[in-house]
């Protein structure tokens, strides 16, 4: 079945409203659908058209608590969805999933752990694999090479903020990247590397590797190699990989208070 | 219910022509995100795309012109404004010449806009003492 009929079957009955893609002028844009409008759903997903759809329903759901939503997603946005419930950020009771499986070359390309959701509606599962190939190139390297070539990738931001602007998890009201204690206004690059490393460090426990923030870097931050190492050292310590188990917290959420730790 | 829909469209701030999308929530403008798959910027934008919502509410634009006739600075109509500055170009290039004015362009207008300022200095004026804003 296709995406677009189940979400025919939906709207209005169980669901108020489908977030999906509307085409326009060539390509395909985010929408909210409702049941006036749903036959101007796209049908179809191409690869380079991914968009932080979790980031848009956890804005629509607390614009209106309990509104019956449905939300086109691939494996990696379920994983948003997933991460921001357990920071109770979005609320998946009323909130309907339409699985979309990406294709092959997606799959390749993008090299994901796990490139489809729980369920699949829409496309064939090609199964993935944690693309660690950049990590371990960079890890071959000597110490000081290694330095060199981040603060070089680093040196180069135009400060743009579109990594933490377009990342699903950064919902934070306040933002440490704002703080003029932290980063300096005006200065570009931005002092080097505190800036890379406060997403870094924030990214711990918390990234679900969808690349969006390094399909956004105007000049190619190989920012993707950097969280997924961060999540292999989370991984390595807390046996824990943001947004894959529901009923596990992240570890980071939950260390802090005394009771916690002792 | 809250609608959420998003207006493609073209970054205002500069000449490359950065494609993005506004996102309209309940009605008003919240926010931009990058134009997936747009040939000019492939998903990609820079701060200034990022934030070029901002400006569209904010109470510090100006809602009409504005003239100053000695220390006072007051409202006026967008037709006794324009009239005002035709007037006084009119003058200075009778007394002085052609190349005695200049005319300085914005890459925040559009592509037409600056065609029609070139035009309009060249061949109504008739002078090349034309600039812009991004050589400041």
């Amino acid at each position: 079945m296709a995406i677009k009929d189940r979400a025919r079957d939906i709207i209005g009955k169980e669901v108020d409203g489908v977030l999906a893609f509307r085409p326009e002028g060539g390509s395909h844009v985010p929408h909210l659908f409702n049941a006036d409008d749903i036959d101007q759903m796209a049908g179809e997903y191409p690869a380079g058209e991914r968009y932080p759809v979790s980031s848009i329903v956890r804005r629509l759901q607390a614009a209106r608590p309990g509104v019956r939503l449905a939300v086109v997603v691939r494996g990696c946005d379920e994983r948003a969805l997933i991460e921001l419930e357990k920071q109770g950020q979005v609320d998946m009771e009323h909130l309907v999933l339409l699985g979309l499986a990406c294709d092959g070359e997606l799959a390749g390309t993008c090299g994901c752990a796990q490139p489809y959701p729980s369920e699949v509606v829409q496309g064939e599962k090609v199964e993935g694999g944690l693309d660690l190939g950049m990590v371990e190139k960079l890890e071959g390297l000597p110490p000081g090479e290694r330095l060199d070539y981040w603060l070089s990738r680093f040196a180069a931001c135009v400060k743009c903020f579109g990594c933490r602007n377009v990342c699903p998890l950064c919902y934070c009201k306040e933002c440490a990247l704002d703080e003029p204690g932290l980063v300096d206004h005006g200065e570009q690059p931005p002092l080097l590397p505190v800036f890379h490393l406060i997403r870094a460090v924030d990214m711990a426990g918390r990234c679900v590797d969808c690349g969006l923030c390094e399909e956004a870097c105007p000049i190619g931050i190989p920012l993707r190699t950097l969280y997924r190492k961060v999540g292999e050292v989370v991984e390595s310590h807390f046996e824990y990989r943001p947004g894959r188990s529901p009923d596990k917290k992240s570890p980071l959420s939950v260390l802090g208070t005394e009771e916690d730790v002792t | 219910m809250s609608d959420y829909r998003t207006v493609p469209t073209i970054c205002p701030y500069c000449g490359t022509g950065c494609g993005m999308l506004l996102e309209v929530f309940g009605g008003e403008l919240t926010g931009v995100l990058p134009w997936k798959g747009h040939p000019v910027s492939d998903g990609k934008l820079c701060i200034k795309g990022w934030t070029s919502h901002e400006f569209v509410g904010s109470p510090g634009r100006l809602a009409s012109p504005i003239i100053r006739r000695g220390d006072a600075a007051g409202e006026v109509s967008t037709d006794e404004a324009i009239g005002l500055v035709a007037g006084e170009l009119k003058r200075v290039v009778d007394e002085h010449g052609p190349d005695s004015v200049g005319f300085i362009c914005s890459a925040k207008c559009t592509n037409e806009e600056n065609y029609l300022v070139g035009k309009l200095a060249r061949a109504v004026v008739g002078t090349n003492n034309i600039d812009h804003c991004a050589r400041l």
